[in-house]
């Protein structure tokens, strides 16, 4: 997986996350891995849900906008959150995204809960190519 | 820049504002049929968009509107319910009420609330907000003249919509949500009052009254629909020449077929978020009745006022002379029309509208009403907050939440919360002092202070 860090002290109220990865499949899977980590603790999650996801869009940026926005929808529909997600980005405008992703759902009192992100803004979006792989910097309203 | 960029602020409070606010501020006033200047309140902080504190009209028939000059969570507000008790009565059982509060009302990620909706009855809710709770059972009809627009803003058009949204938020009516929305127990201390005749108009008895207040939107419904037209605008923009300094300023045409469908979602949504305000509202009823053996209006529990701060409205206003149809903004900025405005329910109409400003959970809140100057100046706007001085992650740096949390339990103010660095985050000096603020609005009359409110016991998500 790729790394991904919470740039603290970017915005007041809200949460800025920036993240790196060896590929787009990479930056990918290392962005839903940086949502839960700001919804819930993961160790705090038992991983029993396995699901697959598919998100289409016209540009790159919005596949992982949509991608975001997905891990947020299922966090308010379901309480699940997934940390842990396989990732196939194809296409050449549109862009597919084909993933499996592993998580589990929100038990009170057992899983450590953090932010509520409400969702994905377009506040200083990025994701772009990089030597030795993608970069991207996402702001998310919590 | 179209027109001028105009800070509301004390010296001190703008030495406080971060960078991003004058930026943003001047974006802003870069928009097509912006009208006269781009505002920014006192407790103004750096935001997506529009600043946090941001207000803006728009000519109806020329001008924008903008996801990102509302927010995701559409209909953002306030409430304060007064109530006959003491806090000599309810300090011996505070603990109990805290309790009580924080397992009827579901707090923190991924909570469900415990009205269950069809998708045809969520739609009912969309179009009535606040008014769909009274045959419900969850308002008192009385209820609904203390709330802004009657708790119904006209123009909810569910079929704008869309299906994600609608399965995003069908179970989180009665919902508190997360970050810095709560529900907290405030008292009145002695001289916090500061305008005794209009704080009878509002139900503040004197010292030591109790009062409840609430601080949620429209839960993950909003965000949704912020969602799914964020991205139809910043698609759009090309077709109607339009650019923005910030992508999240994504804009379109009042007008337009995506503005108007933009505006009837958002509608809807602020209408959801009124009546979840209310169904919250009826746990706290049930819960004092269930605490103190007294039905709830014995207990004295009415609605003294409820207002957004997350909106976009259609309003009446003058401009150069002549009255002119608006699409006012508002981002975290809080409605305050003055005295004798129809809008302002008659109870209130000789004194103004009341406005609700959150401050932090160890400082407390202010009860303000709206004013004349107001209505010239700022579009009949004010603050909403104390604003942001500090990051979350600063304010996770300098206090745990447990120490937080037992500290102020020293101090008399209970906490329960479903996120223990959500407590950290939202530590007072997190945020600008209230009381400057507060201070601020006053000297320059855009509001007029009535009463302070301190907590003795708040429940976070």
């Amino acid at each position: 997986m790729g790394r991904y860090e919470f740039l603290e002290d970017m915005v007041l109220a809200d949460c800025a996350v920036e993240i790196e990865g060896r590929s787009l499949d990479d930056l990918f899977e290392t962005a839903a891995a940086a949502i839960a980590r700001l919804m819930v603790d993961p160790a705090t999650l038992t991983i029993t849900v396995e699901r697959a996801i598919s998100v289409e869009a016209s540009e790159l940026d919005m596949l992982l906008y949509d991608w975001l926005s997905e891990m947020i929808f299922l966090k308010d529909r379901d309480s699940q959150v997934f940390p842990h997600a396989r990732v196939r980005v194809t296409g050449n405008g549109p862009y597919r995204l084909a993933a499996d992703v592993h998580g589990g759902t929100i038990e009170p009192g057992r899983t450590a809960l953090g932010a509520d992100p409400k969702a994905v803004t377009l506040h200083q979006f990025a994701l772009e190519p990089v030597d030795g792989g993608w970069r991207a910097r996402v702001v998310i309203d919590i | 820049m179209l027109v001028p960029a105009r800070l509301y602020a004390s010296g001190p409070l703008l030495e406080q504002m971060d960078d991003g606010v004058f930026e943003q501020v001047t974006n802003v006033a870069c928009l097509p049929g912006i009208v006269r200047a781009s505002l920014c309140m006192p407790d103004g902080h750096w935001g997506y968009g529009f600043p946090i504190g941001g207000v803006a009209a728009f000519r109806a028939d020329s001008g924008v509107i903008s996801p990102g000059g509302i927010g995701f969570d559409i209909n953002c507000g306030m409430r304060l319910i007064r109530t006959d008790l003491r806090e000599d009565e309810v300090r011996p059982r505070l603990q109990e009420v805290i309790a009580a509060l924080f397992g009827s009302v579901p707090a923190g990620v991924g909570a469900k609330g415990f009205v269950r909706l069809s998708g045809s009855e969520f739609k009912k809710v969309m179009v009535e907000g606040a008014g769909w709770c009274v045959a419900r059972g969850y308002a008192w009809p009385e209820d609904l003249a203390h709330i802004e627009g009657r708790g119904c803003l006209p123009g909810a058009d569910p079929e704008q919509v869309s299906a994600r949204a609608l399965e995003r938020g069908t179970e989180q009516l009665g919902t508190l949500g997360s970050g810095n929305h709560y529900l907290e127990i405030q008292v009145v201390r002695p001289g916090a009052i500061h305008d005794e005749r209009t704080a009878r108009v509002l139900g503040v008895d004197g010292p030591g009254q109790v009062f409840v207040m609430l601080h949620c939107g429209s839960r993950g419904f909003g965000h949704q629909v912020g969602t799914d037209y964020l991205k139809v605008f910043d698609r759009a923009m090309p077709q109607y020449g339009l650019s923005v300094r910030d992508r999240e300023l994504a804009c379109a045409p009042f007008r337009s077929k995506e503005g108007q469908a933009y505006f009837g979602a958002m509608i809807a949504a602020a209408n959801t978020a009124f009546a979840n305000r209310q169904v919250i509202t009826h746990r706290i009823r049930e819960v004092f009745s269930r605490v103190f053996g007294r039905d709830a209006r014995a207990l004295g529990l009415s609605v003294v006022y409820d207002v957004c701060h997350n909106t976009a409205k259609l309003e009446r206003h003058v401009v150069d002379g002549r009255e002119a149809e608006l699409v006012v903004h508002r981002k975290g900025a809080t409605r305050a029309f003055g005295p004798g405005e129809p809008d302002v329910p008659a109870a209130y109409r000789e004194i103004g509208q009341p406005v609700i400003i959150g401050g932090s959970m160890e400082t407390g809140s202010a009860l303000l009403v709206g004013t004349a100057r107001a209505m010239a100046e700022t579009w009949g706007s004010t603050a909403h907050g104390a604003g942001r001085t500090m990051s979350r992650a600063q304010a996770k740096r300098r206090v745990s939440g447990e120490s937080l949390i037992t500290d102020m339990e020293q101090r008399g103010i209970i906490v329960r919360a479903a996120s223990q660095s959500g407590v950290a985050e939202e530590a007072g000096f997190a945020y600008k002092d209230l009381t400057a603020v507060v201070d601020t609005l006053h000297r320059l009359d855009i509001s007029r202070r009535v009463v302070s409110l301190a907590p003795i016991g708040n429940i976070k998500g």
